[in-house]
């Protein structure tokens, strides 16, 4: 079965380049435009893995990542953030909050894909 | 990709839209940070979507301003109104960038802003940390590297699982490396009621062996590197080919696992290093195992690298080869003088040598011809081709089965043999295999089989030739036979000796000619080239079940081994490999058997050919002959000699013209002494003395 992967971005054109690739590789995609409508949408959708951005209005990347780690459905799920290079306190808040990785914008497919393979196999 | 920069502009467009106005309420409000990172978050929106779209430029002028903006949320700059005018006027610059046809783009001005900002931000730069991003590092490292092999031991935090990390995934990471060991260890899993769950108590030792280097294998620990503990060593290759590989102990010390005097005292105990350390308890049986696992794939790294140099070949012009054979031929007949020059002098130190080179010179002799051997499948896929266009020709369903392709023989053979083959096997097709219906009828599958096989037997190769058609009608052949006078109408015949008729030059059977066989210049010519191999051919068939061919070839033409007999002061050769024993045959073993060339080996009758008579020599027989017993297809025949002198090396020479066809000679030799030894073909010359026995 295909896995289901969420992208959690407030930038319409990120979303729609996560899930041209990840369709593109096989996976089924839900896309969230912020923190909140994520954990919303997780209530009811499986969801196998999470990329989301970390500055969003409402409920930001950070605060979307606690919030799903305390979630006990959701604890081990892996959950990549994707960061600028200018971000690196970001970046070691996220992974405290309990990121598994991070992706550097700006980044193309394969290497979207490199790190896919790297956390969800 | 069109459509998604469709998506990009207009979000583009409505971020600028954003920008301008947090810009003009920011001008009113210099101090709400809020507004500040609503700035930021555009820009920062625009520069990582831009780039991801290929608006590279445009990237890299939001990266300066995005900076500022950073500073600026940071406390680190204040917003002055000149940083207000100057974004507001990016913003044109960027939409302008964005537009699709670069509409009202002003590369001058672009500059001027873009200097400012990298002005301000450079103020203090040391902030700005450069993060690269991990893929960055996979693809640098990509370059070529020397093979490298690493000992790595990954000891993740017992909180890994809570960042959703698999470790499984990550030592798959590595696996596609290159050649990974990984030895699990599972001495710190606590007693159960004590285990946690979601905690990851396991560790590992990972021996990697990979051309990536050292950064690739950090890239593939880069999301937990301080989520773990991570060693990494490079093990240190070999300095000679031949060294021993490092010993268990060594390795333990160098791993840290043991200190050396441990290991000393450990080593003196007697015993197997591994046990004795985790009998005294320390080191677990994991660790020895991980060290184990080291050595071990060590020791298959460099053996396939050794393997790889040796595996390597050279093509040399088969010319060259000839000429080798031809001078080892020589080297052979040298050494056979030297060998006899030394037996007669009874000089022991020339004995000695000459022995060392009897011994260097079979070796040589050996490595030369296996250099010759080539394997008979590049014979084997010729025929395919032939059997799928003859079948389809004759409107026949023919598949061809091979099998020993891998057989190897000499050279000259193969070249030789190819002919003949195809002749064999447009004969299975033409008479053998039936039309379609035909089979049908007699219950067969459509598909006629043909079956070609190579196997060693010995000194020789057999090649068999199989075919699952309508037999051979042997009353057709004696019916033609008797025909063309070749048999009296009321002889009996064996099923043996009829298949034997079809050798008969002209010989066919079938009722008209055609294209591919029934002219009857067939077999004969088959039966030649195998002669001229010195080969046997032997056919057997069963009427509507098949027919198979047997050809029995000798492995090489060149040198083979033989023994050397003497009849009066004749040197004759038999090929050792059928040679089964010699024993003696003296005047009364001939009255028992009351003159009939028979003799009794431990109870069972052997027929024996006399040499001396055969070939017609003077002198008359001693009175204690020898008997050489050789192994004949399916009967044993014994040839009477004068006196048998040994092994001997025999290069094969060509006979001259006149005496090549002689039947039972298969060539001759030169002895050590320059006298020439005639070499014997057996199973001519018993089938040549059965003959004169049946006529007389």
């Amino acid at each position: 079965m295909a896995k289901t992967i969420m992208t959690v971005d407030d930038s319409t054109s990120v979303r729609q380049m996560v899930k041209f690739t990840l369709s593109g590789a096989g996976y089924d995609v839900v896309e969230a435009v912020d923190g909140r409508d994520a954990l919303a949408k997780l209530q009811n959708t499986h969801v196998d893995m999470m990329i989301t951005d970390l500055n969003m209005p409402n409920l930001d990347g950070i605060g979307l990542i606690r919030a799903v780690r305390s979630d006990t459905s959701h604890k081990f799920m892996p959950i990549i953030m994707l960061t600028t290079e200018s971000q690196d306190t970001k970046k070691q808040d996220g992974k405290a909050a309990g990121a598994t990785g991070w992706i550097v914008k700006p980044f193309k497919p394969e290497q979207l894909l490199g790190v896919l393979k790297k956390v969800l196999g | 990709m069109d459509n998604a920069k469709e998506i990009f502009r207009e979000e583009a467009y409505e971020l600028l839209e954003e920008l301008s106005s947090t810009l003009l309420e920011l001008e009113q409000q210099p101090d709400d940070l809020d507004l500040v990172g609503k700035a930021f978050r555009a820009l920062h929106t625009i520069k990582g979507s831009g780039a991801m779209f290929g608006f590279d430029e445009l990237a890299g002028f939001v990266h300066d301003i995005e900076t500022v903006f950073d500073r600026i949320r940071d406390g680190g700059l204040q917003v002055t109104k000149k940083i207000i005018d100057l974004t507001l006027a990016s913003c044109d610059v960027i939409k302008s960038m964005v537009s699709p046809d670069g509409e009202g783009f002003n590369a001058e001005l672009q500059k001027q802003i873009s200097e400012q900002f990298a002005l301000m931000a450079e103020e203090k730069a040391d902030t700005g940390d450069e993060e690269s991003s991990p893929e960055e590092g996979t693809e640098n490292a990509e370059s070529e590297k020397p093979l490298t092999t690493h000992r790595i031991r990954f000891r993740p935090e017992k909180d890994l699982f809570l960042s959703g990390t698999n470790p499984l995934l990550l030592l798959n990471e590595l696996r596609d490396l290159g050649d990974c060991s990984i030895t699990g260890q599972t001495d710190e899993i606590p007693p159960f009621a004590e285990m946690d769950p979601e905690n990851c108590y396991t560790y590992w030792d990972i021996i990697i062996t990979t051309d990536r280097g050292m950064a690739a294998i950090k890239d593939v620990f880069i999301f937990i590197e301080d989520g773990c503990n991570l060693e990494i060593d490079t093990i240190k290759p070999e300095t000679e080919d031949g060294a021993e590989s490092k010993k268990l102990g060594e390795i333990l010390v160098e791993r840290g696992d043991v200190t050396p005097q441990t290991l000393d005292h450990a080593l003196g105990a007697q015993k197997k290093i591994g046990e004795v350390l985790v009998e005294t308890g320390t080191v677990g049986v994991g660790i020895v195992a991980s060290a184990l696992a080291e050595q071990e794939h060590v020791k298959r790294v460099q053996g396939e690298r050794k393997q790889f140099e040796v595996s390597s070949s050279i093509r040399v012009a088969a010319g060259k080869v000839d000429t080798l054979v031809d001078l080892v031929g020589e080297m052979v007949t040298v050494q056979a003088r030297l060998t006899q020059t030394a037996a007669r002098e009874k000089n022991p130190e020339l004995t000695m040598i000459a022995e060392e080179v009897e011994r260097l010179t079979a070796e040589l002799r050996d490595n030369t011809m296996s250099i010759r051997m080539l394997p008979i499948g590049t014979t084997f896929s010729k025929f395919k081709r032939v059997v799928r266009d003859l079948s389809a020709e004759l409107g026949k369903d023919v598949a061809l089965i091979t099998e020993g392709a891998e057989t190897e023989l000499d050279k000259t053979v193969i070249e030789r043999l190819g002919d003949p083959l195809m002749h064999l096997i447009r004969n299975c097709i033409d008479h053998g295999i039936e039309p379609p219906e035909a089979r049908e009828a007699a219950g067969k599958p459509r598909q006629g089989t043909i079956y070609l096989s190579a196997s060693h037997s010995g000194a020789h190769v057999v090649i068999q030739i199989d075919d699952d058609g309508a037999g051979m009608n042997t009353e057709a052949i004696r019916g033609r036979a008797i025909e063309r006078d070749l048999i009296k109408p009321d002889a009996v015949l064996s099923d043996k000796e009829i298949f034997e008729l079809v050798f008969a030059p002209g010989f066919s059977t079938a009722q008209k000619v055609t294209s591919v066989s029934g002219r009857g210049v067939g077999m004969d010519v088959v039966r030649q080239n195998i002669d001229a191999l010195r080969g046997t051919i032997d056919i057997s068939s069963d009427k509507s079940k098949g027919t198979t061919v047997t050809l029995k070839l000798p492995l090489t033409l060149a040198i083979i081994d033989g023994l050397l007999v003497q009849v009066a002061s004749s040197y004759y050769v038999l090929p050792l490999s059928i040679v089964e024993e010699c024993i003696e045959l003296s005047r009364e073993d001939i009255e028992e058997m009351h003159g009939k060339q028979v003799a009794k080996v431990r109870g069972e009758l052997v027929p024996y050919v006399c040499l001396r008579e055969h070939f017609s020599l003077d002198g008359s027989r001693p009175s204690l002959e020898q008997i050489a017993i050789c192994e004949l297809d399916d009967q044993r025949v014994g040839f009477v000699v004068d006196s048998v002198i040994g092994g001997h090396q025999t290069v094969i020479k060509n006979l001259g013209k006149m005496y090549r066809n002689i039947d039972g000679l298969s060539g001759a030799t030169i002895l050590g002494d320059g006298t020439v030894a005639l070499i014997l073909d057996p199973g001519k010359l018993a089938q040549q003395v059965e003959q004169q026995v049946a006529v007389a």
